[in-house]
């Protein structure tokens, strides 16, 4: 394991926005990942995720990148408890989970909002689920399409909205529930370079407001350093932590963030780690 | 640039749209042409009257039957069969076949005496029914049922078996619980699958109908064909077909017209 700590390219901002907290000795992360693995079709079958740990604290933005096949999606589901692990712990706040929860919300890389709800009722599926009466979860579900810009399509069905939209609206439905844990797996994926800067805008905007704890996966470094506050580097198949690099880049982050020699620097260290990876494979 | 398009090009453009006037247009020249082919033949004799009657007289049969109000009668007694053994047959294949597709286990035991039973003739049952259960209007629609329930049930199935996984998966982060997901999230999502299947089976509902009634029963649109061939007469069979035509088109709207009320958002 690697460790490289960049150092702010720019002021520091006038108020530290969520001053990351040393958790005191003895008390659990939020969500903790331990020694997690993962083998497909029996004892016999693809080794897709070995022997993985990792810790995501409260109000931290965790990226996962790795090459493509590599596990991310699948130690993700493991996280979301939608896959049933073949060893290892999960745990949010020092609590076992062993099926999903509506306390570990996820944005999937795929389009998954209800077709037969309208965008509104979509975002207010969790909190009725919850029991939260009408009003509230009406409440809600305008805050959160605001948070993503949506307001004025609350009526349409998902059907009427754009790729980049929906993925929008699928981050409200996720964060309308109040997740203590929010898992993103390449959320952005299928969108074009332009629709992706304009959602990573609004994914910084909308984390600095809520603090939610991410832990969001992607193979675009670039995307990696912009978003997280840390990096985790996946090996190639089976999916291992090669390296975790922590990114001090002051926040609020602006997209031209990506310019600055520092940000390259990082960069073209997460690529030599993730090159080693690809060309070891062939 | 679409209507700059020739027409022919349009045409002849796999999935490409054509005018509205002319869809209408093709579906009324269509039924001009086969009308007037029947005209043509039944008038120039190339078949005898007696097997290809006229379409004027399969109208005056028509109107005979409307004014002495058996068409009416013997019409509202196939419809109540019709839609006895469908709603019936429905009502269990919808649910049953949720849990088919949605449960493995389900699925296991039920599969394979369903794929079994649903290719059984049921013409075949119809003298076992008779026999079990006379000649009644339970009979008429039992058959019904049989002929359309497994259907019903495999393809209801194979729709709930096709809603994403990442569907469900979504649903359960946000809290849904395991046992409500089929009726949160698997029944709505296969819903618009669902009022398709229920169109196409009506139709052959209707069909298995005149089969029904063709042997045991003392009223419906099959049993005055089988009355009118012992008396020869052959325009009143025809205009028995046409009504059930006529029957059968109108359920196939009455559900394209559900599906868009009912699951506006799978709009075609
Ligand atoms: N349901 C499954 N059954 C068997 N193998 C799978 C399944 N899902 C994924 N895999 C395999 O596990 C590996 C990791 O997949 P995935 O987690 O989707 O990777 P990533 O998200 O990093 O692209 C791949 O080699 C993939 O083929
Ligand atoms: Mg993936």
């Amino acid at each position: 394991m690697t460790e490289l700590s960049a150092s702010s390219p720019v002021e520091p901002a006038p108020i530290a926005l969520f001053p990351r907290q040393h958790r005191p000795l003895g008390t659990p992360a939020r969500l903790a990942i331990e020694h997690v693995t993962l083998r497909y079709g029996g004892p016999d079958g693809t080794l897709a995720v070995d022997d993985v740990s990792i810790d995501v604290e409260q109000n931290e933005f965790c990226v996962i990148v790795g090459p493509s096949g590599c596990g991310k999606s699948s130690l993700l589901y493991l996280a979301a408890g939608l896959t049933e692990l073949t060893s290892g712990d999960i745990r949010v706040d020092g609590h076992l989970v062993s099926e999903p929860g509506p306390d570990r919300g996820m944005v999937f890389q795929g389009y998954t909002l209800f077709p037969w709800l309208t965008v509104r009722q979509n975002v207010e599926y969790g909190p009725k689920r919850k029991g939260i009466g009408k009003a509230e979860r009406r409440a809600i579900a305008e805050r959160f399409l605001a948070e993503v810009g949506l307001g004025q399509f609350a009526d349409v069905f998902p059907s009427q909205l754009s790729g980049g939209m929906k993925q929008r609206v699928a981050l409200a439905r996720a964060l309308a529930n109040d997740p203590s844990v929010l898992f993103m797996d390449e959320p952005f994926g299928a969108l074009d370079s332009q629709t992706r800067g304009t959602m990573q805008k609004l994914l910084l905007r909308v984390w600095e407001h809520t603090q939610k704890t991410v832990l969001f996966v992607t193979h675009d470094i670039d995307e990696a350093i912009l978003l997280g506050d840390r990096v985790v580097v996946m090996t190639a198949r089976p999916g291992r932590i090669k390296a975790e690099i922590k990114v001090d880049f002051a926040r609020p982050r602006a997209m031209d963030l990506v310019l600055e020699p520092e940000f390259i620097a990082l960069k073209r260290h997460i690529l030599g780690l993730l090159h080693d990876e690809i060309d070891e494979e062939h | 640039m679409s209507s700059r398009r020739a027409p022919w090009t349009r045409m002849t453009t796999p999935f490409r749209d054509i005018s509205r006037r002319a869809v209408i247009s093709a579906g009324i020249i269509v039924w001009v042409m086969v009308v007037a082919a029947w005209w043509i033949i039944s008038h120039t004799n190339v078949v005898p009257a007696m097997f290809l009657p006229s379409p004027e007289k399969v109208g005056a049969a028509g109107v005979r039957l409307l004014s002495d109000g058996s068409l009416i009668v013997h019409t509202l007694a196939s419809l109540e069969v019709v839609m006895l053994g469908f709603a019936i047959s429905s009502i269990v294949a919808i649910p049953v076949g949720l849990w088919m597709g949605s449960y493995r286990a389900v699925q296991a035991v039920l599969e394979p005496l369903v794929n079994f039973v649903r290719y059984l003739p049921v013409t075949a049952f119809v003298p076992l029914l008779i026999l079990w259960i006379g000649i009644g209007i339970q009979q008429r629609v039992s058959v019904i049922i049989l002929g359309t329930f497994f259907q019903q049930v495999v393809m209801i199935a194979d729709s709930a078996r096709a809603v994403p996984r990442d569907l469900v998966n979504a649903a359960y982060t946000l809290g849904t619980k395991r046992s409500k997901v089929v009726w949160h999230v698997i029944f709505p999502a296969a819903l618009p699958e669902i009022l398709d299947t229920l169109r196409v089976t009506l139709g052959w509902a209707w069909s298995y109908l005149v089969v029904a009634e063709l042997v045991a029963a003392s009223s419906g649109l099959g049993y005055i064909t089988i009355k009118a061939m012992r008396g020869f007469q052959v325009d009143v069979i025809f205009m028995a077909i046409a009504t059930i035509g006529v029957l059968g088109l109108l359920s196939d709207l009455f559900f394209r017209f559900l599906r868009a009320r009912v699951a506006p958002w799978a709009h075609r």
